[in-house]
């Protein structure tokens, strides 16, 4: 791993890495692209999702799913795209049995949106991605091969299930100049994509799928290097690896004076390398041209100012504004906001406790039950307003905090009442300097050992100490409370 | 069937009279099909069964209530075999589409089910509507009921021919560059091509998406009226039909052409029209006069262009139509050790040698490098003409016009492409722009029928038919029946 870093370090100082990445990402409408099938195909039995529309029977019609064309101008509008007043579809013209009309319905020279970008963290720099375009076209169906691949498999078969699913393609300008870039690039899009609702950002299943082109440019050389396409990957990881694996391939091409050949290669995980798939002479003409079955649509500015009243505050506003509103450092605020769930669960917390009090048990012993039960805070038997109960009661003293994270692991779990449970078991805070100081006279007349350690120096003696008291008060004791006391006491 | 009831009109008013059935009608239909269609080949698939269940379903629901039923309730009705019917074989005159049945019925063909009508069968056409003489068809040839041996026109030849021969008082054919106007001109009857997008295309197999239309050949133009009237109309199936009510084409069918001004597009009476149909088409014009309509001499200087306009973007728009036709999901395959052998194979084998021309032809002018000099530009023409029309229509209410430069000729007799191609010169600038036009009957020659064809503004169908209307009725050539009528009167 060391060594993969330092070999690219190496490279990116002799060579501009130049890294443009195109993500299709699937729209989660509830119907198709061009008919009435349902979209969400994932666990369907084979062709049990297909219609004579998606079947490209001879005859039929696309009709526009207008949920489809409505989530790719959110995203455009999150994007900072310009929406221009016409856009149309276009035929892409190929030939394959994941194809059956013989041709994707797409968008060519006329998209929905043009002109946005991006703003991505990496490490303490702001990097500005430009996006070329964001248009809508359909999937194509799925093939299972009886072997490796097409050219030497013995038969095939077809699912048309996914054949028509709202593809929104998002066309990232070649701005990103290293793999950490390009991985920040696509996990900021994702998260875009999911705060806005129009992507499960499923990589593994495909939802949200990436491109990549990269080529690598001399220092003060004009124009890019040949750009070589990547595809196949599959996980954000994936993505940086394979990237960092074609760098270095083309900086060593280069280094020995070797000329890159325009291509597009796939990463293959189990090697750790790309391997070429297809050359820029096998490349395919489209034949792209007007899909004359759907009128060009006009997007009027009503619709669009309607469709921007409906995007909620995005990750990076958010993130901003959780710093300022709330006090939460930068790390805390990205963490809080990660997803629209989250971030809306800590401003329900916030609202009733302290938000410092709020991000710690929201970061520290929630997140650690949800991590270990699977199970969100706000499906939990607790719920969000039951821990702000929860909190409550530590805010006001009532409990100690160890009572609370005792209370909260099983509430967590069987749900329940935490001010009643607090009443029933008698597990209010012993806060009461009289009451305590009984106890403690009995501590330290029965441990003058550990009195007798403390008083010669050893702190930790104290902590001893405190254990007896919090052990014959239940752990209801008022730790802070206890502290002072003792210190007095034994001062 | 008798020739007094060879109209809707008048099939109608007989099952309200009880002087027929409707499975009378359906079985007289049957049995002309049955007498004359060996010589004919005006069908690929004859719906017997089916035609006589409709039948029954029809004389039920004219019993129980006639008076709001359909015209078309228990009317005999042919198809075109573009148009796609549940459950029956639709191949579009093609081999790679042999044995192909599809589940769902085209918009058009459902909306005269909807009115009660019965399918006696799918009628012969050229393959994929590709023709103008019904010789492309992969099934062999329609002949024309006039004399057998001549063709009946393309590509809607069949449909033609169906009505033409008197077993059927209506059909429905398609129309991308004439295929409805010149087989009605060829055979004697009308036939009508409604404003692109006044029917739904949902269920009718696409050659040239941007110029396909749907519409009716029938004996008179009040039929084309009743027809247009139940199949037209928005469809959300298509999103290319036509969003505005279609105005009611019978309210004002008889309404004249007293004070109308018609345009004669100078370029349409070229060289290429004969004679004899020049006669007829200037006879008829002085029938319009007689009307109390006006004549104007008019120039629509792109004419000449639109043929090659045509021929760029129709076969651009088949050669993507066409690619579904794969081997993969239905139809004809040829197995292959390779996908591409497979693809290749089962596309040589199942297509045709037009069909085959007009795919290279698209793809030629769609490829990288050529798309601007070709679909482009052609594109650029067609707006050119389209404007021209407008412009035109500023001035004048209709055109007429020849149909067809010729009539009906002896199949195998044009086999120059080209030469077949210019038979559509006067139909084809018609679908460039989106207009609605009709062929009506205006007279003969050498016993051959000619056809006149009238164009209106987009839309303006009811217009349309009401200038056709009173054309037909101040003459008396669509009663003129070809001898296949008359043999089973």
């Amino acid at each position: 791993m060391i060594q993969v870093e330092e070999q690219l370090d190496a490279v990116l100082a002799r060579y501009q890495a130049v890294i443009g990445l195109e993500v299709h990402a699937q729209l989660l409408t509830r119907s198709k692209m061009f008919c009435a099938c349902s979209a969400g195909y994932h666990d369907a039995p084979p062709n049990s999702h297909t219609c004579p529309v998606c079947l490209a029977l001879p005859g039929v019609l696309p009709v526009i799913n207008r949920q489809a064309v409505e989530y790719t101008i959110l995203t455009a509008l999150a994007l900072d795209c310009e929406i221009p007043e016409f856009s149309k579809f276009d035929r892409k013209n190929y030939f394959y049995p994941d194809l059956p009309k013989g041709y994707q319905i797409s968008q060519f020279d006329l998209p929905l949106s043009l002109n946005g970008h991006l703003d991505v963290l990496v490490g303490d720099e702001v990097v500005r991605a430009g996006i070329t375009r964001v248009h809508l076209e359909e999937d194509t169906g799925t093939m299972h091969h009886a072997g490796d691949v097409l050219q030497s498999a013995t038969s095939s078969v077809v699912n048309l299930n996914r054949c028509g699913v709202p593809l929104m393609e998002i066309v990232g300008e070649p701005d990103l100049h290293t793999p950490e870039q390009a991985r920040e690039y696509l996990q900021r899009l994702r998260q875009v994509l999911v705060y806005i609702g129009v992507n499960d950002g499923n990589l593994e299943r495909g939802s949200f799928r990436c491109d990549a082109n990269v080529s690598l440019q001399q220092p003060g050389a004009l124009g890019f290097g040949t750009k070589v396409e990547v595809k196949n990957m599959n996980s954000f990881r994936a993505v940086q690896k394979a990237l960092e694996s074609e760098i270095l391939r083309q900086a060593d091409m280069l280094d020995r004076g070797e000329r890159i050949v325009q291509e597009t290669r796939g990463w293959v995980e189990a090697h750790g390398t790309t391997i070429s798939q297809r050359s820029k002479e096998g490349a395919s003409d489209y034949k792209y041209f007007p899909e004359p079955d759907l009128p060009p649509m006009h997007i009027t500015r009503d619709m669009v100012e309607r469709i921007r009243a409906e995007l909620p505050e995005l990750p990076e506003a958010k993130r901003r504004r959780f710093e300022t509103q709330y006090g939460l450092s930068a790390y805390e605020a990205s963490v809080v906001t990660q997803t629209q769930d989250d971030a809306g669960t800590f401003e329900t917390l916030a609202s009733g406790v302290d938000a410092k009090i709020a991000v710690n048990w929201f970061m520290g012993d929630v997140a650690r039950l949800a991590n270990i039960t699977g199970v969100k805070l706000q499906d939990s038997g607790l719920g969000v307003k039951g821990l702000v109960a929860l909190l409550k009661l530590v805010a006001a003293g009532t409990i100690n905090g160890s009572i609370a994270k005792g209370l909260l692991d099983e509430l967590y779990a069987t749900g329940g009442d935490a001010v009643q449970l607090v009443q029933e078991r008698g597990l209010g805070q012993v806060s009461d300097a009289g009451e305590l100081g009984t106890i403690l006279d009995e501590v330290i007349a029965s441990n003058p050992n550990a009195v007798n350690d403390f008083r010669g120096g050893k702190e930790a003696a104290l902590q001893s100490l405190m254990g007896q008291v919090m052990k014959a008060t239940r752990g209801r004791a008022d730790a802070k409370l206890v502290n002072t006391l003792l210190r007095e006491r034994l001062g | 069937m008798s020739a007094s009831q060879l109209t809707i009109t008048q099939q109608a008013a007989a099952l309200r009279s009880r002087e027929v059935s409707a499975v009378e009608l359906a079985g007289a239909a049957l049995a002309h099909v049955e007498a004359h269609d060996s010589r004919l080949n005006a069908y690929l698939t004859v719906t017997a069964d089916a035609a006589r269940q409709q039948a029954a379903a029809a004389d039920r629901r004219l019993r129980e209530d006639g008076a709001s039923a359909s015209p078309l309730c228990g009317v005999p009705v042919a198809i075109k075999d573009v148009l796609c019917i549940d459950g029956v074989e639709t191949t579009a005159g093609s081999k790679i589409l042999k044995g192909f049945v599809p589940p769902y019925t085209a918009t058009s063909v459902q909306r005269l089910l909807d009115a009660g009508a019965v399918v006696v069968g799918k009628t012969n056409c050229d393959e994929f509507a590709m023709g103008s003489s019904n010789e492309n068809s992969a099934y062999g040839p329609a002949g024309n009921p006039w004399d057998v041996e001549r063709v009946p026109g393309g590509s809607s030849g069949g449909s033609a021919a169906a009505v033409a021969s008197g077993g059927v008082a209506y059909s429905l054919g398609s129309d991308t560059g004439g295929s409805i106007r010149q087989p009605a001109a060829l055979c004697g009857v009308a036939g009508f091509k409604p404003t692109y997008g006044r029917v739904s295309r949902y269920g009718l197999i696409a050659f040239a998406s941007s110029l396909d239309q749907v519409g009716p050949f029938a004996h008179s133009v009040r039929d084309c009226a009743t027809v247009f009237a139940t199949i037209g109309g928005h469809d959300p199936l298509d999103s290319t039909s036509e969003a505005s009510p279609v105005e009611d084409p019978l309210a004002s069918l008889d309404a004249g052409v007293r004070g109308m001004r018609f345009g004669v597009p100078k370029e349409y009476f070229g060289a290429g029209v004969e004679p004899g149909v020049r006669d007829r088409v200037e006879a008829a014009m002085r029938v319009i006069e007689s009307l109390g309509g006006s004549l104007e001499e008019v120039s629509l200087p792109s004419t000449d262009v639109a043929l090659s306009t045509y021929y760029i973007i129709a076969p651009a728009e088949c050669s993507s139509n066409l690619a579904r036709m794969d081997g993969v999901r239905f139809g004809h395959r040829v197995d292959a050790s390779s996908l591409t052998d497979m693809y290749l194979r089962t596309r040589d084998e199942g297509f045709g040698p037009e069909v085959k021309r007009r795919i290279m032809l698209g793809n030629y002018a769609l490829s990288s490098g050529y798309y601007d000099a070709y679909y482009k530009k052609a594109q650029q023409v067609r707006t050119l003409v389209a404007r021209e029309f407008e412009s035109v229509f500023t001035k004048v209410d209709a055109l007429v016009c020849p149909t067809s430069p010729i009539v009906a000729f002896r199949r195998g007799e044009r086999s120059d492409p080209l030469a077949m191609y210019a038979c559509d010169t006067m139909t084809i600038p018609v679908n460039l722009a989106g207009l609605p036009g009709i062929s009506v009957p205006c007279g003969f020659v050498d016993s051959l029928p000619v056809g006149l064809q009238f164009i209106a503004p987009r839309l303006e169908d009811a217009k349309l038919l009401r200038v056709a209307y009173a054309y037909e009725q101040a003459t008396e050539w669509h009663e003129m029946h070809a001898p296949m009528v008359e043999a089973t009167a």
